[in-house]
């Protein structure tokens, strides 16, 4: 029963939302739209979960003297003081949106601009031809970095069309066939958990 | 200056009809002149013979309007108004519209037929392998590699990183994701290895935390699970990039496995677990992060791949016939784009028109 539940829940619920979405009528769009709905509740609730998770961990590595447990200090501080200015002054509020604007903002940029460097590394890895694939994907790499730059069309003025064929024939065709994959593997794996052949997102390996 | 207003009974030709594959909230209106007007008004009226309310002033540049304010099975009439700085021009009464609910979305046909093939298909190969026939899958090396990752983390002492992407579990690839946990939470249990989950969103910890304990139990390892080890992080996508990447550093896991949705983190996990010699196996559907994967890792799970792994690893004939199921379905889907493809290049359109009339 523990687990029979939960799989005629999954089973109808997802075989209601598949018919759904084929049936126009305002009964299945209203209830698909209710189901949904109560998605985002669950998930709204689910925040203070993830919080008391942060918060309790956090505390235990202080209490335990933990590696690193002075850093936990200054999580659970500014954790608390994001919280209670959000709930002073609401989420237009001036200290609050400083704090978004002066120090999350500039820090996400932080890591976001390391990517920059890391494409360089991974690309300097990605491009020895070692073998004939990796010198296929260094040629077409090359001619198109080249075309991307007017030093391209200096050398050949057609040279950015070909780059662009490169992009639209090629590159579409092979990224359109791993997409189609992509789909296909998707609605399998959705049939397989409906009909409650897959059952391991359960827990316990599916048995 | 002398304002001249004609009143003209012609010269916009109006249509109206049931929007089509809805519930039956809309009717569509159509229209078009030889001339040209600034605006149009949209009059509608429950009865040609008395007044009709404007509903609606459209650019003049418009010549559809979809009425998404009317009740099923109710007698509607249209008369649309061309208007000039010295010129209106009323089009004739079309009606009586009745707006219908239309039982099947005709638009998704294809869609429709694309998973009742595939949902056959499946059905197909899961009954044949319960009979007992012989099932050949082809072998995927990152899952095969998976066993090997985690061996060797037991081999050097360190843990195992899982990074179930930042998505929620709304998302399939996280659905296929928390399942390839559950069989890499069986081995790691069963090695009595350290495993980490952090996770970037609380539902997604909490599903990972049920399924780790589930495993571990499952194994006869319930003393080895760890809720601490399965964490929630942050919702901030450079937030928990930055949280992921001090694991590594600080704890220099000798696996790290990022399978899930994954958008611009992607690489800068990849390249900071590449930098601290950990064996790397990644997977998604993402496929504009497939490259930086593929550089990075040592192993990757091309899109499918992701979904499949699961019933790959299980290795029990239903899961696999499963798999033989969709790719018959794919081999049907490909002789469909070939004849598709030959059908343009003869210039035979019967065949293309078969799907163009599916398109919204």
């Amino acid at each position: 029963m523990k687990r029979t539940l939960p799989l005629i829940i999954v089973a109808g619920s997802g075989f209601f939302m598949l018919v759904a979405f084929f049936i126009p009528s305002k009964f299945f769009q209203d209830t698909s739209q209710t189901f949904q709905n109560w998605y985002i509740g669950v998930a709204a609730f689910f925040v203070f979960i993830g919080i008391l998770n942060l918060v309790k961990i956090n505390i235990e590595k202080i209490q335990r003297k933990l590696r690193d447990w002075r850093y936990c200090y200054i999580l659970l501080f500014f954790l608390a003081f994001t919280m209670a200015t959000g709930f002073i002054q609401g989420r237009e509020g001036k200290a609050f949106l400083y704090m978004f604007y002066n120090f999350q903002t500039p820090l996400g940029a932080t890591m976001f601009s390391l990517l920059a460097f890391f494409m360089a590394s991974a690309t300097f890895r990605a491009f020895r031809a070692k073998t004939p694939e990796a010198t296929i994907l260094l040629i077409a790499a090359l001619l198109v970095m080249l075309g991307r730059i007017p030093v391209g069309y200096w050398i050949w003025h057609n040279y950015p069309d070909l780059v662009e064929w490169i992009m639209t024939g090629p590159n579409t065709a092979a990224k359109r066939g791993i997409l189609f994959g992509i789909d296909l593997g998707l609605i399998s794996m959705a049939l397989r958990v409906l009909l409650g052949i897959e059952r391991s997102y359960m827990g316990g390996g599916g048995e | 200056m002398l304002l001249t207003i004609f009143f003209v009974l012609s010269g916009i030709v109006v249509k109206a009809f049931d929007t089509p594959n809805d519930d039956g909230s809309s009717i569509t209106i159509t229209w078009h002149s030889d001339s040209t007007y600034k605006s149009y008004e949209i009059l509608r009226g429950l009865n040609p013979n008395v007044q009709f309310d404007k509903i609606c002033e459209a650019n003049g540049k418009d010549t559809i309007f979809f009425d998404a304010d009317v009740t099923p099975n109710k007698n509607y009439y249209y008369i649309i108004k061309g208007k000039n700085d010295s010129l209106i021009n009323l089009s004739q009464i079309i009606g009586p519209i009745k707006s219908k609910t239309q039982f099947f979305n005709m638009f998704y046909l294809n869609l429709g037929i694309c998973i009742a093939v595939l949902f056959f298909a499946i059905i197909f190969y899961i009954m044949r392998a319960r009979s007992g026939g012989k099932l050949f899958i082809r072998r995927i090396p990152a899952l095969n590699a998976l066993e090997e990752a985690i061996g060797r983390a037991t081999e050097m002492g360190k843990a195992v990183l899982y990074v179930p992407g930042i998505m929620d579990i709304d998302d399939p690839q996280t659905i296929a994701s928390m399942s390839i946990l559950a069989r890499v939470a069986e081995k790691t249990a069963s090695y009595g290895t350290t495993l980490y989950v952090p996770t970037s969103r609380s539902m997604a910890m909490s599903m990972a935390q049920q399924i780790v304990k589930e495993s571990a139990t499952k194994v006869g390892r319930p003393d080895w699970y760890n809720p601490d080890n399965i964490r929630y992080v942050t919702d901030d996508q450079f937030g928990y990039v930055s949280a992921v990447d001090g694991i590594m550093v600080r704890d220099r896991p000798a696996a790290n496995l990022y399978l899930g949705t994954f958008y611009a983190e992607s690489l800068i996990l990849a390249e900071t677990g590449h930098s601290t010699g950990a064996i790397q196996i990644a997977g998604t559907a993402m496929s504009d992060q497939l490259p930086f994967f593929v550089a990075a890792c040592d192993f990757t799970l091309l899109g499918e791949e992701l979904y499949a792994a699961s019933a790959y690893l299980s290795q029990e004939p239903i899961q696999l016939g499963s798999l033989k199921g969709q790719d018959l379905g794919k081999l049907l889907f490909v002789m469909v784009i070939l004849i598709g493809v030959i059908s343009q290049l003869i210039n035979w359109p019967v065949f293309y028109n078969l799907f163009n009339t599916c398109q919204p």
